[in-house]
């Protein structure tokens, strides 16, 4: 309980210091932070697996993909902050925030999980279940990476 | 049988062949061509004349035009005595006409569009009187009046010659508005008795059943688009202007056939007519007046061809004061016989202006008797038709509708004193030009008189036929102490239903005849008279106000001009030029106006900011939320 | 290890402020990276909810989301690249020829 606070403070911070930092390289570090919090949360909920692959793929390769953008475009300036606009985006966030609590505090689900069974979250069962009933999806997703990979050269090729 | 349907055939192929291929065909060939084409409507149409001794009426449907539910119209050709008389005249003077043309249009540039136009006049004219039904004989009525449009205007380089044309057209659409009219109502009044036509046979077989006083306000209605047609008082304006075409056009279209298309169709429904006395005692009376009213100011003018005009338009008056006394075969006679005189007359007179190379006033004429035997010989026979001379084709038809006028119950004193005193101004101001053209001394200016020649064979052998014809035409009828006549036994089964049986005592008609040849020599002696330009007299009158309220024809055209023409376009301008642009423009600008204000609104929505649009997307689904979370 | 509730609620915050910083930042890879923080966000949820019924769907379901998120982020990365490269910014606000 006491981990899940600290955890879930640190993960808020570093994120409202991604959008708050007016340096993107600032708001990059936050995020990778963040996300390395999160990973940790995932553990907390007994997967192991996932959150390895979270804090491999996305502040290993994710994020290291989005610094090199940034070093590669390299924006100077700051970018300027209109206040009013910023209220309220802030206001429209805190809304939805306030309108999904009442639903969120009042799930169906059992409040207390039960003590997981063995192997849960394990790589394992993932892969059994991934190379089970999801084998589909999974092949369809290798293609889908493909594509972004191939749309990507495209895009970011210098026109000749 | 089937041979009603080559006499409009024929025409319409030569039309056609001539617009399409005329030019390669060269102006020679064209020309023949159309004579072909007419040559052959004629032999038909005499086939027909022959044939009908045979059967009374000659019926040939060729296809159904439209049929709607109980409505059937049908393209179909009917013959009979009062047809087959108009084709031998369409056909007959026009083939004559067309071989008159060959010379005269010899050297004009537009000669093949000419005899196109020519042969397509023969159409619509034969179709005019061989249609079934009326709305078959309304679009041969549209056609003729377009020809005669295109014709006037032939010469279109002139400005007053398309000036004129437009003038007729206009003048006889007011006329055919009345027709329609009058057609619409009669197809809803017989549409009453369950027949869903227009055919003039069965119209024929339900009269007795139509209203009186609806067939009072058809035949009133039609009346306006014969009078249009025709020439008569108040839409005669037409007629004098249409002189601005060919000479041999005027003959054709402008005194033989077109304007004699309104006498036909009130022949043709003589048994609607006979209905109304009312309608014909109005007929009666603008016949009567115009036939006068157009004498008096043809008395005035200098133009050759306005003269004859003018003369036309009276002896249209004629026609249709024998129409309203009831005697319709008297009126398909006069029809007849002036088809001959009147078209040996106009083409004379073309003769002449084509010797005088183009000049048509006839003070600048005299003392032609020496260079135009022929012409002079031919117009002096037509001049005694006219006029009324024993034993000539006038004579016999011009008393026939006196004698009718007399004697005729719906007749009356009065109507005779017009048309009495008609035929001596007929006289005089026929005379006054013939000795104008042809005697005293030569006025003619130098240059012209150096190429005065008399026409050539092509022109002078119809000019000598139609003048035979102004001679022996009228001696088809009659009266009852010569060998009586042959046209009433004729067209007796025509007009049966409404015709007036008026045989009075002989020598009633034999007084009668003297009176009219009274007056008609009185004009004559009065012409002789005056038919020096010097005499001091006929000097003295020309100055009088009399003679200038003639000579412009009683301004007419001036009054038509202040109280229909001039309004007419003062509003149309205000129409155009504040009506239009204020208010239906700012209508029209306004409505778009308001639109593009209220999009410029609306379009400040789209700022084209993507994160303005994610707003309102977060905004539409806070708005969900709230909707179905807090229920 | 805390109730579901709390996870929920701590995703949601999450889910916000990668809401907020899509909507305000003015820069196209600021924007890019809070939608990584909200594809974050929901993931939790996943996995929170899987734990709760102690299914293994729910893992399934947020490695398929990694893998979508990769493609978006790869994807997303060269549209602004090619982007900067005809505009010489990351400015929303410049990138509006979608208007009228």
């Amino acid at each position: 309980m006491t981990l899940f606070i600290i955890l879930a403070v640190l993960t808020v911070v570093s994120s409202l210091l991604v959008i708050f930092q007016r340096n993107v390289v600032h708001s990059a570090v936050a995020l990778v932070a963040a996300l390395f919090f999160i990973a940790v949360l995932f553990l907390t909920l007994d997967a192991p697996m996932i959150g390895i692959l979270q804090v491999l793929v996305y502040a290993g390769a994710i994020m290291v993909l989005f610094l090199f953008v940034i070093m590669l475009l390299n924006p100077a300036a700051l970018e300027p902050r209109q206040i009013p606009w910023w209220t309220l985006g802030s206001a429209a966030a805190l809304l939805l925030v306030f309108l999904l609590m009442p639903a969120l505090l009042n799930t169906v689900a059992p409040r207390q999980a039960a003590p997981a069974g063995p192997g849960f979250g394990s790589p394992e069962l993932l892969g059994q279940t991934l190379f089970g009933s999801f084998v589909l999806p999974f092949e369809i997703a290798s293609v889908l990476l493909l594509v972004a990979i191939i749309g990507a050269v495209v895009l970011a090729k210098k026109e000749s | 049988m089937t041979l009603l349907r080559y006499i409009p055939l024929f025409p319409l192929a030569g039309a056609l062949l001539n617009v399409f291929v005329g030019r390669w065909l060269g102006r020679r060939a064209a020309g023949l061509l159309a004579c072909a084409a007419v040559g052959l409507s004629f032999v038909v149409s005499f086939a027909i004349f022959s044939l009908l001794r045979a059967t009374e009426v000659l019926r040939e449907p060729l296809f159904t035009w439209m049929e709607v539910a109980p409505l059937k119209i049908e393209i179909a050709f009917q013959a009979d005595a009062l047809t087959a008389v108009m084709l031998l005249i369409i056909t007959g003077i026009g083939l004559l006409i067309h071989i008159y043309s060959l010379g005269y249009m010899g050297h004009d540039e537009g000669m093949v569009r000419y005899f196109a136009y020519l042969n397509l006049f023969i159409f619509f004219m034969s179709l005019l009187v061989l249609a079934d039904n009326l709305l078959l004989l309304f679009v041969g009525w549209e056609g003729v009046g377009l020809c005669s449009y295109l014709l006037i205007g032939f010469w279109y380089q002139d400005h007053a010659n398309a000036i004129a044309g437009n003038k007729a057209f206009i003048v006889n659409r007011i006329g055919d508005f009345g027709f329609l009219l009058g057609m619409l109502l009669l197809f809803w009044e017989m549409g009453r008795q369950g027949v869903w036509s227009l055919s003039v046979s069965e119209l024929q077989n339900i009269t007795h059943l139509l209203r009186p006083e609806r067939v009072r306000l058809i035949t009133l209605l039609l009346f306006i688009g014969a009078a249009g047609k025709s020439a008569q008082i108040p839409l005669y304006v037409w007629l004098p202007d249409a002189m601005q075409g060919p000479t041999p056009v005027s003959a054709l279209i402008h005194a033989a056939t077109m304007v004699t298309a309104g006498v036909y169709m009130t022949a043709r429904l003589s048994f609607l007519f006979s209905m109304t006395p009312e309608t014909l005692a109005l007929i009666a009376w603008i016949g009567g007046l115009t036939a006068f009213f157009a004498a008096t100011i043809a008395v005035a003018q200098n133009d050759i061809k306005r003269v004859l005009a003018y003369s036309t338009v009276s002896q249209l008056g004629y026609m249709f004061l024998a129409v309203g006394v009831g005697a319709f075969s008297v009126a398909i006679f006069h029809l007849f016989t002036h088809a001959f005189f009147k078209a040996c007359l106009f083409l004379s007179s073309g003769s002449v202006i084509h010797a005088l190379g183009g000049e048509q006033d006839m003070r600048k004429m005299g003392g032609l008797r020496r260079y135009l035997p022929t012409t002079y010989t031919t117009y002096l026979v037509a001049t005694l038709a006219i006029s009324g001379f024993p034993l000539t084709a006038g004579f016999f038809s011009k008393d026939q509708i006196l004698w009718a006028v007399h004697s005729s119950p719906a007749g009356s004193t009065s109507l005779w004193t017009l048309a009495w005193l008609t035929a001596g101004l007929t006289a005089f101001y026929m005379f006054r030009q013939f000795f104008l053209v042809f005697h005293g001394k030569c006025r003619v200016d130098e240059p012209a008189l150096a190429h005065i020649h008399e026409s050539p064979p092509v022109m002078r052998v119809p000019l000598v036929l139609l003048a035979l014809g102004s001679i022996f035409a009228g001696w088809l009828a009659t009266p009852e102490f010569m060998w009586g006549s042959l046209w009433e036994g004729w067209l007796e089964p025509v007009f049966s239903a409404g015709g007036v049986a008026n045989h009075a005592a002989s020598e009633d008609e034999i007084l009668f005849m003297g009176v009219t040849l009274a007056i008609s020599a009185f004009g004559f002696l009065l012409a002789f008279l005056f038919r020096s330009p010097e005499n001091k007299i006929a000097e003295w009158l020309s100055r009088s106000a009399i003679c200038r309220l003639l000579a412009g024809k009683y301004y007419i055209d001036e009054l038509y001009d202040f109280f229909f023409v001039r309004p007419f376009t003062a509003s149309a301008r205000w129409l155009a030029q504040i009506c239009d642009p204020g208010l239906i423009d700012g209508l029209v600008n306004g409505v778009a106006e308001r639109v593009r204000g209220g999009s410029l609104l609306g379009r400040q929505l789209q700022s084209g900011n993507v994160q303005h649009y994610l707003f309102a997307f977060l905004a539409g689904a806070l708005a969900l939320l709230a909707y179905f979370l807090g229920r | 290890m805390a109730p579901l509730n709390y996870y929920l609620v701590l995703s949601a915050v999450i889910f916000a402020i990668g809401v907020a910083g899509v909507i305000v930042r003015r820069n196209v890879i600021v924007i890019l990276m809070s939608v990584e923080l909200m594809l974050n966000a929901v993931n939790l949820t996943f996995l929170a909810f899987a734990r709760s019924f102690g299914s293994m769907d729910g893992q399934v379901i947020v490695f398929f989301v990694m893998t979508v998120a990769a493609a978006e982020a790869v994807v997303g990365l060269a549209i602004i690249i090619a982007l900067f490269r005809h505009r010489r910014s990351l400015d929303p606000r410049e990138m509006q020829l979608l208007k009228w």
